[in-house]
């Protein structure tokens, strides 16, 4: 494969087939860690490690799982990086165990993780495998990062609130008001509809993205990005 | 009436000259009195604050129109109805931003996006009133006392007080003297465009009387005064003005009567089970969502079809 087979690999998981905008998998931490931007970063952070362990061990011992009980292998697997990731969270991040609550050990079940197991590690190279889940991983902590934005901007009135949680040099405390605080947030955003209203404008503004310009070479992703839309 | 071309009832069918325009003004029209009443009872800043949210509506929906390029039906006044609607859900003392943020939900996410009039699937002032609610929730519960008593002096509205020693009698009711938001304090007014809207046609009275006695039999089984409760909070304007819309109700008479059943059981359930003092508008909008299912329930037989093949009618959708 050449070198820019796998950067296409890598970079194809930003946008072209972005986890959750364009293949919609992983939609209930999305929508319930997306509420702050610095939520969304740490999300992202576990999600991309074990997303990127997990499909190198699956794509090293893909000739050694039998086809029949593959499913299970891959769990395996999975709940074995997860449970790690747990772990050093709880042990060195309390805070973002805290923010992240139950979403944090429910990474296991996280179907952006099984599905790249199953629809890529299972079927390619170590390296190929390792480049896919850091850009589908990028691309998840992206899209929660943004949407994150958008809803602590508008629903709380501040950004990357709770980061110094994350980051221990941060000053605590840490949060950069964006509105003024006369202004009243719109809190709404921070509660379920707000979210699926987000999550709806961002996916739309992906398809827009993905179909618009090269409309020939774009054509397969667009295909994807308008069933997931209906 | 709304769109000549598709009529979903049985035959025989009786044409006339209503548009969706001369429908939509005489609403404004009904909803005048209303909006003088509002005016008198709270001050100068209660028609700002609808012309503001009027205004609003009018402006998204021909922006969105224009940068979709999809042919601009300002003229037909819906847009304006909807901004009334809205601004009389709101309290005079909403600061402007947040009536422009209430009319971009109603217009744009509710009404727009989803293929603009005719297409809605809830009433857009209904939501844009409950998400104004739930996201502003202080400033859209700052019900401000009539401007003829103290200035700046903020009430529940009468429903949250109810039963309690020296509450509103009937003529501060009646009149709306009481503390509430715009539109929803003065029963005369409202009963007048309601009666108004019946006597020229533009709406059937079987909705708003299905759930306005919904509500006083409920009330009654509840111990409650029924009177009180007719006439308090946003009931008179939702059951005339909301609940009525063509796009969001049954077209069929049995549908409109289960509609208003539907209508009166909830409301009557959160206001007098629930935490919160009003249930008009999430009554409204909980029906608005069953009624493509009440439509496919209540579909009349064509004229000159035997009854057996009315199952496979109904499959067919």
């Amino acid at each position: 494969m050449s070198s820019n087979n796998k950067l296409k690999v890598f970079t194809n998981g930003i946008l072209n087939e972005n986890p959750v905008l364009v293949l919609v998998l992983g939609t209930c931490p999305t929508l319930a860690t997306s509420t702050m931007a610095s939520n969304g970063i740490g999300m992202g952070l576990a999600a991309t490690f074990v997303l990127v362990c997990s499909n190198i061990v699956i794509s090293a011992l893909r000739k050694v799982i039998p086809n029949q009980v593959r499913i299970p292998c891959y769990i395996t697997v999975i709940a074995g990086f997860v449970s790690v990731v747990q772990m050093l969270v709880e042990a060195f991040v309390p805070a973002l165990d805290e923010a992240l609550g139950v979403y944090l050990p429910l990474i296991v079940v996280n179907c952006i993780i099984l599905g790249r197991a199953e629809m890529f590690a299972s079927k390619n190279g170590i390296v190929d495998s390792a480049l896919d889940g850091l850009g589908m991983g990028i691309g998840f902590m992206l899209t929660l990062t943004i949407m994150g934005t958008i809803r602590e901007i508008l629903g709380s009135g501040t950004w990357m609130s709770g980061l110094d949680g994350l980051f221990p040099f941060l000053p605590e405390g840490f949060a950069i008001q964006v509105l003024p605080e006369s202004i009243d947030p719109f809190t709404i955003m921070t509660s379920a509809p707000g979210g699926f209203f987000i999550f709806g404008v961002m996916m739309a503004a992906a398809t827009w993205l993905t179909t618009r310009p090269k409309k020939e070479k774009a054509s397969a992703p667009a295909e994807t990005a308008e069933g997931g839309n209906a | 009436m709304d769109n000549q071309k598709l009529i979903v009832t049985a035959a025989p069918h009786i044409t006339s000259a209503d548009s969706t325009q001369k429908i939509m003004q005489r609403v404004c029209l009904a909803l005048v009195p209303t909006l003088i009443a509002s005016v008198i009872i709270f001050g100068i800043n209660a028609l700002v604050l609808v012309a503001v949210t009027v205004i609003s509506c009018v402006f998204f929906e021909w922006a969105y129109c224009k940068l979709m390029h999809r042919e601009v039906p300002i003229g037909d006044f819906s847009a304006v109805v909807t901004g009334m609607l809205l601004a009389f859900n709101m309290p005079a003392t909403l600061p402007w931003w947040m009536a422009i943020v209430g009319a971009f939900i109603a217009i744009v996410v509710v009404k727009q996006l989803f293929g603009g009039l005719g297409y809605n699937f809830a009433n857009p002032a209904i939501v844009g009133r409950i998400a104004m609610a739930m996201g502003f929730a202080g400033a859209m519960s700052n019900y401000p006392h009539p401007v003829s008593e103290i200035d700046a002096f903020s009430t529940a509205t009468p429903l949250a007080v109810a039963g309690e020693v020296g509450s509103d009698s009937y003529l501060t009711l009646l009149l709306g003297v009481h503390g509430g938001v715009l539109g929803e304090t003065c029963a005369i007014t409202l009963l007048i465009g309601g009666i108004f809207l019946i006597a020229t046609k533009v709406i059937s009275p079987t909705i708003p009387v299905t759930y306005l006695a919904t509500v006083a039999v409920l009330s009654l089984v509840a111990g409650q005064d029924p009177i009180y409760q007719l006439l308090s909070g946003g009931l008179l304007l939702g059951a005339f003005f909301m609940a009525t819309d063509y796009v969001t109700s049954p077209t069929t008479t049995k549908g409109k009567l289960i509609f208003g059943l539907g209508l009166g059981i909830i409301t009557c359930a959160i206001r007098f089970l629930g935490t919160m003092a009003e249930g008009v508008s999430f009554s409204i909008l909980l029906m608005n969502l069953t009624v493509p299912y009440i439509e496919v329930l209540t579909r009349q037989d064509r004229l000159g079809i035997a009854k057996v093949k009315k199952n496979k009618e109904g499959a067919g959708k």
